[in-house]
């Protein structure tokens, strides 16, 4: 909403100086936020001139131009920019005579741009300032010439301050309307507002009309004006209109200019001038907060009747479309049809145009959910939308219809009928208790009785002293209980809760007291928040850098990376994605992890390890997701419960990283290290340390990966032995798909399921004693067929080993000469102890033998010699 | 110099004045090791003034034996003396050898790095499960009914629509990409029993492109106290805590009025900071207010026995003017520089 300053003048005092910004303070502190400034970016002289005499001159390039002298000050005066009386100006335009009174920029001024003005030679005279044109001066559009006063119905004196007599020296604050203050889109409400905020002194246009010379407005009439709401449907039980105001002017001239003041303040208000009588509704809407409309009264059929639209009925509206309607669309009509989509848009049919004799003007309240709707609907949104769908106060409308009536005699040259009719079934607002206590008890500060009746008044309740209030008891000490019935234009106010803000928005936020209240003992962060943020904290730790991408991606890149087998899989489509590319929520991290990698490369970052933690949406096949509309302010039943629940379809976290290019870079004495499928395994057990969750490594199969060098990850269960669940993959991406993100052929990555993980985390580790008898160490090697993978042959070897072997791991892998083709070679370090005594070589070997023993009958395994 | 045939002083002496000046003049252990045959070894002067002890007088004896006694010592002594010497220099040389040039050394970790906007997320968690609030979370992807119906959004109130709201398909399915992280605070009421003091932090969306200052995919966090006579003044307490907690203890704070459906009372909260980008001045910090009895109502909660107070931030924000991190961009690309320059500390 933005509020032009001479017009808020003139119903709230303003001190004289008063800057937009201290306006915009004064706003904010009853809860306006400040949106921008606007003014008309001018600066003086700029004067009002009088051709005196111009010569026009054919120019080499075809134009004529008009060298023209131009009175700018009275006989015997300086002129406002220090020079003479008279001068000379160059002009392009030709639409002036003799004798008019135009607007003239002045050597030192500034038009819009900005663009000074200064004495110049052009087409061989010298230019001593400019006749400005109403597109030059931001008034209007039209650059068919410079502006001549008389057309604007105007004849100041030569010299006078053009900036003032057009009302170009004004400016406006724009402040954010919150959707619950319909009634702060006028200047009515804004400047009840700075009234609360200052203390100012308000004058109620609605009650105080600016003194026009007209006759007064009559609020009976001699012939009623036929209108009827019939709202056979109405939604949600909300009749259509419930106040339908119509009034009727008849002879103007609709040719008539609209007056400079009120073109300016339309212009700072941000609309356009269109035409005297459209002019003249938009300002009333402006300054009261009602939209209105103006028939054509020649045009209509008999009266009107407000109705609903049946489905498919068709109106051709002002912009000349026609619209097909739906059966909850509120209609305008007459004998002839529809004429008007209500509080939205009016119908050609009945258009004011120059010819336009007689009026009829509606002041309606409309309901505000069906006209949201009707907007939403047709794409529609306007000024009148905007106000009916936050509540326009029913009280104002006659008042509204009033106004335009008299605006239209003092400018239009009409004469009032005394035809009309004000139809209102509008329900008056009902009286809230507020308890003796209630405002303090919610606030935290202790208001005096004063300060909750004055305030609750001064935004224009009406306060009673509760019948209750003998036997009420204030918890905190004595206290007035009030029924306060809220003002017509505050249909947000509902309850005490509202009155309660009411209060303190106008005693002010800034005295409530800071108290910090004690939380009862709280039980820290979950099993689940400490394991992912150990997992986090330890992959930067070990080299990784976070990435936070976006979860929007194509379905094409969603079925690669979404499963290790299924070709398509279902998932979740956006109504409204920002790019119809990226339609879809991720299924798999990697894509964007990726995505990312690729652009840091292209930012010469060529090695880089990236991890992401986050949701990816699995909706499960065959499961239909959603729920239907269910109001809120009431518990769900707890069916309706358990339905909304499983409304969403699952949203695990995972956490996912790429790792690409060199795991350490040359540096001295250090050859470059590049990431392979190892590093990708490497972490996921770091990731596994973190989570304090055994994982088990296996050969594994995932269509986004090599299929050589790809692990499924399974949760280890008891004894370390691997359950059924895999919680993730590790390797590297198949390289064609890697090229199709423009990165290199190789590119390690893993993703696991961060929450199958946590379901295993949490669990109290049982400590071992450590034993302290010397130990014995072997080395083993055994050739065994290449296909048998490595943690295989391990776990046979210690099973065999049994429990003198205390720990074994894989120290080298060979192939080649001396090795049988088609296996391998693999040694493994085995330490042994005795829990009891210091154990013989004897007793070592004998144990390392039974574990080659059961490797050979399992796996056909030979000691290498 | 011929075999000596008789112990004398002189001769004694003579022998350690060469043993001495042998000892003094070794330069290194090696020479020392020389020093030692031919000073203290079977065929030094020494010992063969020692081997004639047999041939001394049985009266003399004594006073031989003190004199080769004094002389054997003062000689081990001096070579003992000159060893250690000679062991500390070779040492240190041996050391100075060694030495490298530290400020060369090779990695044997590359640097990883947290994104600074979980890091702040974190930060903000702590400081209140430090107050003894707990850390709630729900689904990004949620019904409409969490997200706007029982936060007394109703389905025709101009702020539903105002809140740029990603849907999903098929539209009658009423599931939106939450466009705050409010929901989590009815999920929460209707699962656990009051009183209730939760911090709910996580992503959420808006359909705003991306720009210096907008992302469509952005972090909030969200505080709910639900308790028996809470008040405003409580929320300015808590709002002042958390502020001085995140910038610092010349933090100060000021609410303004605003409008949430889902607060009533509702506030707009604005911080001051004396280090603030371009000077001590107020930030728009968030949203916060009394919570609605409607949203109560919906979880099942009387708002005539209790009332609470919810507030909500931006992390991206409170990144941009704790951090000076200046455009919004450097959060979502993923730069690795980004996320570099704070490492494991925002």
């Amino acid at each position: 909403m933005r509020i032009p300053l001479s017009w808020l003048a003139e119903y709230v005092d303003l001190a004289p100086g008063t800057t937009p910004e201290q306006v915009h303070e004064a706003l904010v502190k009853v809860g306006f936020e400040e949106e921008d400034l606007h003014d008309f970016a001018l600066s003086g002289p700029i004067v009002v001139g009088e051709v005196l005499s111009f010569d026009e001159e054919p120019q080499s390039n075809g134009k004529t131009i008009r060298w023209c002298q131009v009175r700018v000050a009275a006989d015997g005066q300086t002129a406002a920019d220090g020079g003479d009386a008279v001068h000379g100006i160059v002009c392009g335009a030709g639409n002036f005579f003799v004798g008019d009174k135009v607007v003239v920029t002045l050597p030192g001024s500034v038009l819009p741009g900005p663009f000074p003005i200064a004495a110049r030679k052009t087409y061989g005279h010298v230019s001593d300032g400019m006749m400005a044109s109403a597109k030059e001066l931001g008034l209007g559009e039209g650059h068919d010439g410079i502006v001549r006063l008389a057309e604007m119905g105007l004849d100041p004196d030569v010299g006078s301050d053009a900036l003032e007599l057009l009302g170009l020296n004004d400016a406006a604050v724009e402040i954010n309307v919150t959707p619950d203050r319909g009634y702060a889109f006028s200047i009515r409400g804004v400047a009840r507002e700075y009234a609360h905020s200052t203390g100012a002194a308000f004058r109620d246009p609605a009650v105080h009309l600016p003194a026009t010379g007209a006759a007064p407005v009559a609020t009976t009439f001699g012939t009623e004006f036929p209108v009827a709401v019939v709202d056979d449907a109405p939604i949600r039980g909300r009749v259509g209109a419930s106040v339908f105001v119509t009034r009727i002017v008849r002879g103007v001239d609709a040719t008539k200019p609209t007056p400079p003041w009120m073109v300016a303040r339309l212009k700072l208000a941000g609309v356009r001038s269109i035409s005297l009588i459209v002019d003249i509704t938009n300002y009333v809407m402006f300054e009261l907060g009602q939209p209105l409309h103006g028939y054509d009264l020649d045009t209509l059929t008999g009266g009107i009747v407000v109705r609903r639209a049946t489905a498919g009925e068709k109106i051709t509206t002002l912009d000349n479309q026609v619209r097909t309607l739906s059966a909850e669309d509120l209609l305008i009509t007459d004998g002839s049809g529809p004429i008007g989509l209500a509080g939205v848009m009016g119908g050609a049919t009945t258009e004011i145009t120059d010819a336009t004799r007689n009026v009829l003007i509606e002041a309606a309240n409309f309901d505000p959910v069906s006209i949201a709707r009707s907007a939403r609907r047709h794409k529609l949104p306007s000024e009148a939308s905007r106000r009916f769908e936050r509540g326009v106060d029913p009280a104002v409308a006659a008042v509204a219809a009033g106004r335009v009536a008299q605006l239209l005699v003092d400018l239009a040259g009409g004469t009032i009928d005394d035809a009309g009719s004000v139809l209102n079934t509008a329900p008056s607002a009902s009286a809230i208790e507020l308890p003796a206590g209630f405002v303090s008890g919610l606030i935290g500060y202790e208001y005096t009785d004063e300060e909750i009746s004055s305030s609750l008044t001064e935004i224009g309740a009406t306060l009673v002293a509760s019948a209750s209030d003998s036997v009420s008891v204030s918890a905190s000490g004595s206290g007035q209980s009030l029924s306060v019935t809220p003002p017509s234009w505050r249909p947000d106010l509902t309850d005490k809760w509202t009155l309660a803000e009411e209060v303190a928005r106008i005693v002010g936020y800034d005295l409530i007291p800071a108290v910090l209240p004690v939380a009862p003992p709280g039980r820290g962060y979950t099993v689940a928040q400490q394991v992912r943020r150990r997992v986090s904290e330890t992959l930067a730790a070990t080299g990784h850098t976070e990435i936070l991408s976006y979860p929007f991606l194509d379905e094409g890149t969603n079925n690669t990376f979404g499963d290790a087998v299924a070709v398509s899989i279902p998932q979740v489509t956006l109504v409204n994605p920002l790019d119809s590319e990226q339609g879809n929520m991720r299924t798999s991290l990697l894509p964007g992890l990726l995505a990312t990698a690729a652009r840091n490369r292209s930012r010469g970052l060529t090695s880089v390890s990236l991890f992401e933690t986050g949701l990816v949406f699995l909706p499960a096949a065959g499961v239909t997701y959603g729920h239907g509309l269910l109001a809120g302010a009431v518990r769900p039943t707890p069916e309706q419960e358990a339905a909304l629940h499983a409304a969403i379809p699952p949203q695990p976290r995972f956490v996912s990283g790429v790792l690409i290019g060199d795991a350490l870079e040359r540096q001295p004495g250090q050859k470059p290290v590049a990431f392979d499928w190892q590093d990708a395994l490497a972490t996921v057990q770091q990731i596994a340390l973190a989570a304090g969750v055994a994982l088990v490594v296996r050969q594994g199969a995932h269509k986004a990966f090599h299929p050589g060098r790809t692990a499924e990850i399974l949760v280890a269960g008891v004894n370390g032995v691997a359950t059924d669940e895999v919680v993730g993959f590790a390797g590297e991406l198949l390289p064609s798909l890697t090229e199709e993100f423009h990165l290199p052929r190789v590119a390690a990555a893993f993703e696991i399921n961060l929450d199958s993980i946590i379901a295993h985390a949490g669990v109290p580790q049982r400590a071992h004693d450590i034993q302290t008898m010397p130990a014995a160490t072997q080395d083993l090697s055994l050739v065994v067929v290449s296909s048998i993978p490595a943690t295989d042959v391990l776990a046979v070897v210690i099973e065999g080993a049994g429990a003198l072997l205390e720990d074994a791991r894989l120290v080298d892998v060979y192939e080649g000469a001396g090795v049988v083709e088609g296996s391998r070679s693999l040694t493994f370090a085995l330490r042994f102890r005795a829990t009891d005594r210091t154990l013989t070589a004897a007793e070592a070997t004998a144990s390392k033998d039974a574990g080659v023993a059961l490797a050979a009958s399992r796996f056909g395994a030979t000691i290498r010699e | 110099m011929s075999a000596p045939t008789e112990i004398t002083e002189s001769a004694v002496n003579a022998a350690v004045s060469e043993a001495l000046a042998g000892i003094a003049a070794a330069a290194d252990s090696a020479a020392l090791k020389a020093v030692r045959t031919a000073h203290l070894g079977e065929t030094s002067p020494l010992s063969q003034l020692n081997a004639l002890m047999r041939s001394v007088a049985p009266e003399a004896k004594a006073e031989a034996g003190k004199l080769m006694g004094q002389a054997k010592g003062q000689v081990a002594a001096a070579f003992a003396s000159r060893e250690e010497e000679i062991l500390v220099v070779e040492q240190h040389a041996q050391l100075a050898v060694e030495s490298v040039d530290v400020t060369a050394a090779a990695s044997r970790w590359s640097a990883g790095a947290r994104h600074p906007l979980m890091l702040l997320q974190e930060s903000i968690c702590d400081a209140f499960v430090g107050m003894g609030w707990e850390i709630s979370e729900g689904p990004e992807l949620e019904s409409e009914w969490f997200n706007f119906d029982a936060l007394n959004f109703d389905e025709d109130h101009p702020a539903r629509a105002m809140q740029d709201t990603f849907f999903v398909e098929p539209a009658d399915a009423h599931l939106v990409l939450r466009t705050h992280t409010s929901p989590v605070q009815v999920r929460t009421m209707l699962e656990r029993e009051v009183p209730i003091y939760i911090l709910a932090p996580g992503r959420v969306y808006r359909t705003d492109e991306l720009d210096a200052t907008h992302t469509p995919v952005f972090t909030q966090f969200e505080g709910l106290a639900i308790d028996k006579g809470l008040t405003m003044a409580h929320l300015r307490g808590t709002l002042e805590h958390a502020a001085r907690l995140m910038f610092g203890e010349g933090a100060k704070i000021r609410l303004r009025p605003n409008y949430f459906p889902f607060t009533e009372p509702s506030a707009e909260l604005d911080v001051w900071h004396p280090t603030f980008v371009g000077g001590a001045r107020w930030i728009e910090w968030g949203g916060c207010g009394m919570i609605n009895p409607n949203v109560l109502r919906s979880a099942g909660i009387d708002p005539e026995v209790y009332s609470g107070f919810a507030f909500g931030m931006g992390v991206e924000r409170t990144l941009m003017f704790r951090n000076e991190v200046g455009d919004m961009h450097d959060m979502v690309e993923g730069d690795v520089r980004f996320s570099q320059q704070f490492g494991m500390v925002v």
